[in-house]
Formats: structure tokens, C-alpha cells, sequence
């Protein structure tokens, strides 16, 4: 049960987060009351985009700009999504960072189908969106020709703000989604 | 009693791999712990970036060139620049060099901090990676103020700078000289006594001197085995010659003493940047005056119908080169990097060509793993210091 103010002031925002259709409190509930009104699919969904376990792929230049989020500057941990995962059993999102090869292609493919439903694809940068520069025999123009893409981030490399950008719009994106 | 039946077993390493910086795949055959062959896979991040350069300008190769070895940006377009510079004859002003000089440097340190944060990461010290990012902020904060962009500035261009440098670069600079000596201080005072980083890293990966020469390794990995080539003390350019600065050179040729050569690189780089910024004047010429390269001054492009002509030319056409072929290495933070740039007098390149370090420490690598355990080959490829951008281009 909340006690202290800082308890409350979370609770507040929990609820608010979480008010079902009804508003917070709903089902003329006392606002005061320790107690929250929500659906199974709004709690879930809160759940996953809470905390977001990217798998470690990065392919070229962008992998080093994503490392740099998560390192001491930008410290994407404020965005629950820190826990980068080498292995994509563990992972619930793929941040396509770099350039994608036609080598790479098939590897990259069976990296996503080894991950677990529900997952998000991030497309990190102009290469991994549509080719950025390299218009040429080597480069897969656009990953989302490999797998679905959720959410697309420009730059090349994009600034780790810009990342943090796109990976906000998936959370959100995920709270619109049914579970 | 039978004969007990063994063999060994085949691992694939890559090219998904937490620890194989990008997308390198190693073959490993296994005997227990021990490696009884390794085979690198290289190949899956090839960009066809040589065959892209010949459809654009020679200008526009710039950008191209420094998506390749992506640690080292700036090194890569410094080693174009001046290999086209050469096949056009020009000489850059002393103001131009300094700058170049010191950037290249500044590049320099924030490789070998993205190097060492994923090493020691690699090999456990996990706090290493947040300690080295927050000192290259501070270079991507310079980035940022010379060309408004932190990765890659494509500062250097065919003919001089892009631009003048801003107000407030002296600061930026000093600022970051006076912080950065006694950050490096804290980070050997975290590694080099430590015992876990000695265990894994002594006495691993060992490359003879020759075995370093043959191998074409010239490089921090040449010099942490006794070997003291080093491009800017033998062929020096952009005015190195002028420098006073030293080569680390170690004894041991393993990954402890790779990881000690490039922590006095740093020190060294610290040493040439704070000559090269006391030699920078704040204002002065930041590019040569050929017109057929530098384009006239937007005063003159406005008033003048010849300058208006030529300003046009130089951003339509682009600038022909005389035929010829020219290479100029530069020492990159992975070791000698040059460029083979041949021009059919054309304005567009007609082949270019990188010597890419990271290609030959990776034909290297099972050279320098032979027969030692799994454990070490995640420790050997972080001190190569390989970039897959480098090797496959």
C-alpha cells in the first residue's frame, strides 16, 4: 500500500498510465483509494514497452553511435531499454544498425525468426532504411525487404537522440497495439 | 578395454556475435578448450564502396571513403585528400596542415577509446566502456563544432577544409587536452595492475617481429612486438616532420602489450595536439587557392562573372585530375592506411584503392591464436583493433 509521497506521486502516474476506458479511479472509485481500474491487454502492453530488451546487432557505422546511447551521455537505461541481449532468444527488439550485405541478409533473417513473439524492428539509419549512399550491387536497399520494419530512424548515422526518438515511438506505438 | 574415440568439434563463431566487432565470422575447430585451426569468413559487410567512388566526383568521394573504416573517419578522407592533392600538384597552407594534423590526431584518440572500451568490456571490465564513451563525447562535441556533425565531419575535402574553424575551437580543445591526461591516468590505474586484464591478456596472442613484418601487420600490433614503424616518422606528411612526438614501441608482442602501445599512443596524440593547437592561428587561410579545386569567395561569386562561371563549374561538374596514379599512407589509428587513387584525367575517379589494416589482422588471426584456448580469441580479435568496415569496404 503507498505510504510515503514519493509512493504516491508513482502511483498517480501509474494509474494514469494504466486508467482503463473509465478514467482513473473508474467505476466511481474514491481517487484516493490505493487501487487501479485497467484491462489485462492495457497492463501487458505496459509491461513489454516498459522494458524493452534489444538484441546486439550492429552491423557498421550505426552500432557505434547505439553503443554510444547506451553508454554514459545518453544512458538510454531511462528508457527501460538498456539490457542489450547476445542472444536473440532473449530479445524482444532488433535495432538493424548499419548497412545490411546481401551476405548478411540470410544470417540477419534467421536471427529475427530465432527471436521470441511479440518483437519490434528499430531501422537504424539511412543504410538500413533504404540503402543511404550505396545504391549498388553489394547493399540490401531497405532491411525492411528482409524483415517488417516498425519504426524507421534517419541520419547517417542518426544522433543518439534520434534514437532514443524511435525507440520512444515504439513504446508508444506498442501501448496503441492489442496484445 | 576399447580405444577411447575423440574428435574434435566444429564451432561457428559470427557473424552475429557479441564480441566479433560487427560481423566477422570465425570457423573454430576444437580440441576440448584448445583451437586446433581458425578460419575468418570475411565478406558480410562488403559495400561496395571502391565501385560506388568511380560514379561520383572526386569531391564527393570524401563522405565515402570515411563510412569505411568508420573508427578512424578522418584518417581515411586525409589519406584521399592527400593522394588526390598529389596527382593535382597542390601544397597546402601551413595553417591547413596544422589543422589537419591535430584533427587526425583528435580521430586518432577517439578510436583507440572506442577500442579500449570494447576490449576491456570484452574481457570483463564492463565499467571501461562507460568510462572511455564519456571522454569521446567530448571529441564528438569537437566534430560537432567544426563541421556540425559528430560521427563523420567530412571536414577534410580535395584542396584544403571545408570551412573555416569556428569560434571557440581554441577552448574546445585546450579544455578537452587539460581534462583528458589524467582520465588516461585513472584508466591504466583500473587495467594495467589489474590482475584479471593480466591473466587474460599476458602472455596471449603472441606475433614475432618478423612474423608481424611478414604478416603486414605495421601498426600498433608491429610495434607492441619491437618493431617501430610508424608512416608519420618515416614518411612523414601533412608536416608530422615538424612534430616532436615519440613511437611507443613494447617488447612482448602480446595483447598486453598491445594495449600498453596504444595507451601511450594516447599520450602521444595528447603531445602533438597540444603543439599542433598552439601553432594554429585563429584566422588564416583554411584552404589552398588553386581555382580549379577551391572555389572563389562568395563576395567575388557575386559581383565577378568569371568567379560566377567557375563557382558554377566546381559545384556541376566537379574538377578534373591529371592522369596518373598516386599513394599516400597516412598512419591510421589501426596502422598504415593509405589510398591508391588512378584518374584517367576525368572528373570522376577511375579506381580507388585502401590498403585496410583490419584486412590483414584478420588474415593474421590465426596466426596469432595458434593453438591457444577459446577463451583467448575473444581477447585477440579486441586487440587487433579490427573494424569490419576496414576489412570488407
Amino acid at each position: 500500500m503507498p505510504q510515503t509521497d514519493a509512493h504516491l506521486s508513482a502511483f498517480a502516474s501509474l494509474r494514469r498510465d494504466l486508467a482503463g476506458a473509465e478514467g482513473a479511479g473508474g467505476h466511481g472509485l474514491d481517487p484516493e483509494l490505493p487501487l487501479i481500474t485497467t484491462t489485462v491487454e492495457k497492463i501487458v502492453q505496459w509491461a513489454r514497452r516498459s522494458a524493452i530488451w534489444p538484441v546486439q546487432f550492429g552491423l557498421a557505422c550505426c552500432a557505434i553511435e547505439m553503443m554510444a546511447t547506451v553508454a554514459s551521455r545518453y544512458d538510454l537505461a531511462r528508457f527501460g531499454a538498456e539490457v542489450f541481449r547476445g542472444s536473440p532468444r532473449q530479445s524482444d527488439l532488433m535495432i538493424v544498425a548499419g548497412r545490411l550485405s546481401r551476405k548478411m541478409a540470410p544470417a540477419m533473417r534467421r536471427v529475427y525468426d530465432q527471436m521470441p513473439e511479440p518483437k519490434w524492428v528499430i531501422s537504424m539509419g539511412a543504410c538500413a532504411s533504404i540503402g543511404g549512399v550505396f545504391d549498388n550491387y553489394a547493399i540490401v536497399q531497405g532491411v525492411d525487404q528482409v524483415v517488417p520494419v516498425d519504426v524507421y530512424v534517419p541520419g547517417c548515422p542518426p544522433r543518439p537522440e534520434s534514437l532514443i526518438y524511435g525507440i520512444v515511438q515504439l513504446q508508444q506505438k506498442i501501448a496503441r497495439s492489442r496484445a | 578395454m576399447a580405444e577411447l574415440r575423440t574428435e574434435t568439434m566444429t564451432v561457428n563463431m559470427g557473424p552475429q556475435h557479441p564480441s566479433t566487432h560487427g560481423v566477422l565470422r570465425l570457423v573454430l575447430e576444437l580440441d576440448g578448450e584448445v583451437i586446433r585451426s581458425l578460419r575468418p569468413t570475411i565478406g558480410y559487410l562488403h559495400t561496395g564502396i571502391e565501385k560506388t567512388a568511380e560514379q561520383k566526383k572526386w569531391q564527393q568521394v570524401v563522405p565515402l571513403v570515411e563510412r569505411m573504416d568508420y573508427l578512424g573517419a578522418q584518417s581515411n578522407s586525409l589519406a584521399y585528400a592527400l593522394s588526390v592533392e598529389k596527382l593535382l600538384g597542390l601544397e597546402m597552407p601551413q595553417r591547413v596542415r596544422d589543422i589537419r594534423v591535430l584533427i587526425a590526431e583528435l580521430q586518432r584518440i577517439a578510436s583507440h577509446l572506442i577500442w579500449l572500451g570494447t576490449h576491456a568490456l570484452e574481457i570483463g571490465a564492463v565499467s571501461m566502456l562507460f568510462y572511455a564513451i564519456r571522454e569521446r563525447e567530448l571529441i564528438m562535441n569537437i566534430n560537432e563544432l567544426v563541421a556540425g556533425f559528430r560521427f563523420f565531419p567530412s571536414y577534410f575535402r580535395i584542396g584544403g577544409l571545408r570551412e573555416d574553424l569556428p569560434r571557440g575551437f581554441h577552448e574546445a580543445v585546450n579544455a578537452f587536452l587539460d581534462r583528458f591526461p589524467a582520465k588516461i591516468d585513472e584508466f591504466e590505474g583500473l587495467l594495467s595492475k589489474n590482475d584479471i586484464f593480466m591473466r587474460r591478456t599476458q602472455g596471449v596472442g603472441v606475433v614475432s617481429a618478423d612474423a608481424a613484418l611478414a604478416w603486414g601487420l605495421v601498426g600498433p600490433i608491429a610495434r607492441a612486438s619491437g618493431v617501430d614503424y610508424d608512416v608519420r616518422k618515416y614518411f612523414p606528411y601533412s608536416g608530422y616532420e615538424t612534430y616532436d612526438f615519440e613511437v611507443p614501441t613494447e617488447r612482448e608482442g602480446d595483447v598486453y602489450a598491445r594495449y600498453r602501445v596504444r595507451m601511450r599512443e594516447l599520450r602521444e596524440s595528447v603531445t602533438i595536439c597540444r603543439q599542433a593547437i598552439t601553432r594554429i592561428p585563429s584566422t588564416g587561410a583554411w584552404a589552398c587557392d588553386d581555382p580549379r579545386v577551391v572555389p572563389p569567395p562568395k563576395d567575388k561569386v557575386y559581383t565577378e562573372m568569371e568567379a560566377l562561371i567557375q563557382h558554377f563549374l566546381i559545384y556541376s561538374q566537379g574538377f578534373t585530375v591529371p592522369a596518373g596514379d598516386a599513394y599516400v599512407p597516412v598512419e591510421g589509428p589501426r596502422g598504415e592506411h593509405g589510398v591508391y587513387v588512378v584518374s584517367d584525367g576525368t572528373n570522376r575517379p577511375w579506381r580507388i584503392k585502401m590498403r585496410a589494416p583490419s584486412l590483414l589482422a584478420i588474415q593474421a588471426l590465426p596466426t596469432l591464436v595458434d593453438a591457444g584456448l577459446i577463451a583467448d580469441v575473444v581477447a585477440v580479435i579486441g586487440s587487433t583493433d579490427v573494424v569490419m568496415g576496414d576489412c570488407d569496404r
